[in-house]
């Protein structure tokens, strides 16, 4: 069993491919709001699933200059062909190799089930976890409690 | 970890700009969070007719917008259409159209059940185009998501979201057991099934 990383805790840097030539580290990323998604698996059957929820949302993350990433132990090519069916516009990266490293890092791997959680993380400008949320088996989490830790990040229009 | 008690709260009350079927004083508001396009939503809408039924005047039924516009290319415009069609004093009637017509949502599909509703081509079509009505949807859209909307439909009963599925006999329950607490006779257990839980995801 792991430990979800509580707020105050510095995100765990990793870097993990974005699609099958690209590849994210997280420290790029600093200097905005970072949203982390980890979910179990690409290709839920349903048309309003966690990531296709957030794609949706996606302007009000915008809001805050804020990115959000997906992540899962599906392979590139799967997040590939599952970000284009359903047309998604935000990176998900796979955390494949070693399989769930970066999710056990970060307190939200299952090992019974060899995925991820579902778990949502809000780092601020520094990459410091401010919010952090492990949802209910089968309930997925919605997106107010990230927005309401972005709001405490201090709204929007933060100095890039 | 989280049961119904720590369940997000509709951060936008219930009020006047509102489309509300039944009485302010009713002991229970059922708000859903819906797309015309979506099926599951066409799904759960004879579901929260029949609710209206056997409920009657102990229900206060909402709708709100929810469009998943990436998923569902021509649920946005029927949003506004309904809110335009709303406008006219039929709103409940087009919306009860959409829902019966849900794979026939294009703009002359959209124009066809305005002028059955008596809202004729030249008001529909001018009307269509104002920004009031799409940032109307926004409005909904973005409160939606401010309170927790986690899939289409979302229903919230007393302004508290609705965790379980929307089979009829869950509904019912879940509006019962929040509606009359000590309104004497033993409340309904709660559903602790996980049967037809919407949207597992996975």
């Amino acid at each position: 069993m792991y430990r979800l990383l509580p707020a105050g805790t510095q995100a765990p840097e990793f870097i993990l491919p974005s699609t099958p030539d690209q590849k994210v580290s997280l420290s790029e990323l600093r200097g905005r709001p970072v949203v982390l998604a980890f979910y179990p698996a690409d290709w839920s059957p349903v048309c309003s699933d966690q990531m296709g929820m957030y794609n949706e949302m996606l302007p009000e993350f915008e809001k805050y200059d804020a990115e959000i990433m997906g992540i899962s132990v599906d392979g590139v090519w799967s997040h590939a062909a599952f970000a284009r069916d359903r047309k998604l516009h935000f990176p998900l990266l796979a955390d494949f190799e070693p399989k769930g490293d970066v999710s056990r890092r970060y307190g939200v791997y299952s090992d019974r089930e060899g995925e991820s959680e579902r778990a949502l993380f809000v780092l601020d400008q520094r990459g410091v976890i401010r919010w952090s949320y492990l949802s209910a088996t089968g309930i997925n989490p919605g997106a107010n409690g990230i927005l309401a830790a972005l709001d405490r990040l201090g709204k929007g229009k933060t100095s890039k | 970890m989280m049961g119904d008690d720590d369940s997000p709260r509709l951060t936008l009350p219930v009020g006047p700009r509102d489309h509300v079927q039944g009485v302010a004083t009713a002991p229970a508001t059922l708000l859903e969070y819906g797309d015309y396009e979506c099926p599951y939503c066409g799904a759960a809408y004879p579901i929260v007719k029949e609710v209206q039924k056997r409920l009657g005047k102990g229900l206060r039924f909402v709708f709100r917008n929810f469009p998943l516009a990436n998923a569902h290319p021509h649920a946005t415009l029927a949003a506004e259409a309904a809110e335009v069609v709303g406008a006219q004093g039929k709103f409940w009637e087009m919306h009860d159209t959409l829902y019966e017509h849900q794979t026939a949502l294009t703009e002359s599909d959209l124009l066809r059940y305005a002028r059955g509703l008596g809202v004729d081509r030249e008001t529909f079509t001018t009307e269509l185009r104002r920004p009031v009505y799409v940032d109307r949807v926004q409005e909904d859209f973005s409160s939606g998501v401010r309170s927790g909307v986690n899939g289409t439909p979302t229903f919230y009963i007393n302004g508290i979201r609705h965790n379980g599925s929307y089979e009829l006999d869950v509904l019912l329950e879940a509006i019962g057991s929040s509606a009359a607490p000590g309104a004497g006779g033993p409340s309904p257990p709660r559903a602790t099934s996980s049967r037809g839980r919407k949207r597992s995801g996975v």
